[in-house]
């Protein structure tokens, strides 16, 4: 007996010094491809400002609040386009924000069949698959057009308003907030349904055992319980509509002035950097650079902000 | 003793305020929903008709016409798309599995929730700041060279950045599906890690990763923002002297894209240009849709 086990110790080799470290090897590269991967967000960060120091050594902090964009005689501000990103991100999410939620309890509640529900839920996250540009192009065909003569209607009645103070002239504000709230309804609605459906549901029997109605319960445990997740979809919806750019380029009308009136035609930096890197060179790729950095910065700590708050959701 | 309860008391008074409130609320729903899809069916159908309309075989094999011609068609865009998005994919996919991989099957927890993070900070990431990423890192680099400047290598190598967090997530979320029993069996055999890796997690999460890709390739496709300063356009075939007999150097030349075609012709005064731009949407939305709706229907037919 002893001696069988001994030849059966025997016979199960050890692995041969190939095999280990070919093992060892393999478990170091996909370390190395994992943190490259996070070191990309770095690796962009670093480009991005290394391309735009001339224009950073040049402007400083004053590019963010000055407003001249003048390639000729090289001297550039972005205020204007931040405004504009700000602005068509805040009213394209003034829109988005209570159609979505509202669709994500329409999709989390069980007002419809579950198919129904399903076919639903695909078909919002359709609307996130159409390519921007096309989004583009149908506004420029179609949403302008209409929200033209909303303009008009505004313009004269509502005048007196500084909102509505210049007649529209096309492209402007309130088309490119418009296309940006149509195309951050999908994420705003996913993330809204996702963040209601994983409310535990002995909180809504507990809500209508005491005698609540349904959208008592809702408005009162459901959405607030569930608030934390609904703010992270504001805000990945924020982030996307800032660094949103083909859509709106073609539809905000590419005016670098500050205006009040959301008739009026506006900017963005995505649409300055589309409208003008191709044909920059000098210091003006600099300052475009720059204003790149800018969006960037913006962008990232809206998203990470939103993740953050995404995380801490995880964990409850 | 009987006591006499009032019949109704125990139902809802249809016109008390809060049923009242109730009935409103749940019509307020329903238009939601109704309002969020009315754009979804507003672009499709606009588009199918305008792009059905303007489809001819044409516009597969011809190049773009000069403007206030007739016919013409945008071969050399599609053509330049495949190119940009194959280079793009030959970067990302193996990549992103790799990186997936070290994330489900080697990593601390910790690392691989700080990785997570990252990959989805990177997915938030402005596709035309990818662009501007790649201007800085292939444009400026090729013209320091000598080699060129807008090229198809500078728009692939935008598309990548793009697509790397999607085949990341994807991937990883594939890999954490596959049973710890494959693993743990594999292992028992005496299986290396890479054995374990390659021969039986890989397989059995392939379908998933596959499906994962073709969204991801769709999505990259349609992308116009980070194309417009480093493929730039081109009026021309990438290889003129037919494909077998293309160079390398193709890679160093701007390139035409679908996206950045419907983008140029959508904006031109020109109504020829503008109907070829209506086909290139079409096509566009179409490609993304398709691929969308079968990668649905191949997830859902594995859940049941």
């Amino acid at each position: 007996m002893a001696t069988n086990a001994q030849n059966l110790q025997s016979a199960i080799k050890n692995r041969s010094e190939v095999e280990k470290s070919l093992d060892r090897s393999f478990i170091w590269l996909t370390r190395i491809f994992a943190l490259a991967v996070a070191a990309t967000l770095l690796w962009i960060a670093l480009q991005v400002t290394r391309d735009a120091w001339p224009a950073i050594q040049e402007f400083g902090l004053g590019f963010l609040a000055s407003s001249t964009w003048n390639p000729v005689n090289n001297n550039y501000g972005v205020l204007p386009q931040v405004y504009g990103t700000l602005v068509s991100s805040f009213i394209g999410l003034l829109i988005a924000v209570p159609i979505g939620v509202g669709t994500a309890v329409l999709l989390s509640e069980n007002f419809l069949p579950a198919k129904v529900k399903l076919v639903l839920v695909f078909l919002v996250e359709l609307l996130a698959a159409i390519p921007s540009v096309v989004y583009g192009v149908w506004g420029i065909f179609v949403l302008v057009p209409i929200l033209s003569n909303l303009g008009k209607w505004l313009n004269t009645y509502f005048g007196w308003l500084p909102i509505f103070s210049t007649p529209p002239q096309g492209p402007g504000m309130l088309p490119a907030g418009v296309i940006l709230a149509i195309m951050t309804l999908p994420i705003i609605t996913a993330i809204s349904r996702d963040a209601l459906i994983s409310v535990p549901s002995s909180l809504r029997q507990a809500s209508v055992g005491l005698g609540a109605t349904r959208w008592e319960t809702i408005f009162q445990v459901l959405i607030p319980a569930a608030f934390s997740g609904i703010v992270s979809a504001v805000m990945l919806g924020l982030g996307r509509a800032m660094g949103e750019t083909m859509a709106v380029t073609m539809l905000i009308g590419n005016s670098n002035n500050i205006s009040l009136s959301i008739l009026a035609p506006a900017n963005t930096i995505s649409s300055l950097l589309a409208n003008q890197f191709s044909e920059a060179s000098g210091l003006q790729v600099a300052a475009l650079m720059y204003a790149a950095l800018v969006l960037f910065v913006l962008t990232l700590v809206v998203n990470i902000m939103a993740e953050l708050i995404v995380l801490r959701v995880k964990r409850l | 003793m009987t006591s006499h309860f009032p019949e109704s008391s125990l139902n809802r008074a249809p016109m008390s305020p809060r049923t009242l409130f109730n009935t409103v609320m749940t019509v307020v729903a329903f238009i939601c929903g109704l309002l969020a899809l009315l754009p979804l069916v507003a672009v499709l159908s606009y588009v199918v008709i305008q792009g059905f309309s303007s489809l001819s075989l044409d516009v597969f094999t011809q190049l773009p016409p000069a403007p206030l011609r007739k016919g013409g068609g945008f071969g050399n865009a599609i053509l330049g798309t495949l190119l940009m998005v194959g280079i793009a994919g030959l970067i990302s996919i193996p990549f992103g599995v790799i990186a997936a991989i070290y994330l489900t099957e080697f990593s601390s927890a910790k690392i691989a929730r700080v990785v997570r993070f990252a990959t989805n900070v990177l997915s938030g990431v402005p596709s035309i700041i990818a662009g501007v990423f790649a201007y800085g890192i292939v444009v400026l680099t090729l013209v320091k060279l000598n080699l060129g400047s807008y090229s198809a290598l500078g728009g692939g190598f935008a598309l990548a950045i793009l697509m790397l967090p999607i085949i990341v997530k994807t991937t990883d979320e594939a890999l954490q599906l596959v049973s710890q029993d494959l693993r743990q069996a594999s292992v028992g055999l005496g299986a290396t890690n890479f054995q374990t890796v390659t021969q039986v997690v890989l397989p059995a999460a392939l379908p998933a990763i596959v499906t994962g890709s073709t969204l991801a390739i769709a999505r990259a496709a349609g992308e116009t923002a980070p194309l417009l300063f480093t493929a730039l356009f081109s009026s021309y075939w990438p290889c003129p002297d037919g494909l077998l007999s293309c160079r390398p150097d193709v890679l160093f030349k701007p390139t035409a894209s679908l996206a950045v075609l419907v983008y140029n012709f959508a904006i031109s005064p020109f109504a020829n240009w503008k109907s070829l731009a209506w086909a290139a949407s079409l096509i566009l939305v179409l490609m993304v849709l398709i691929t969308s709706i079968i990668a649905r229907w191949a997830t859902r037919q594995k859940i049941s």
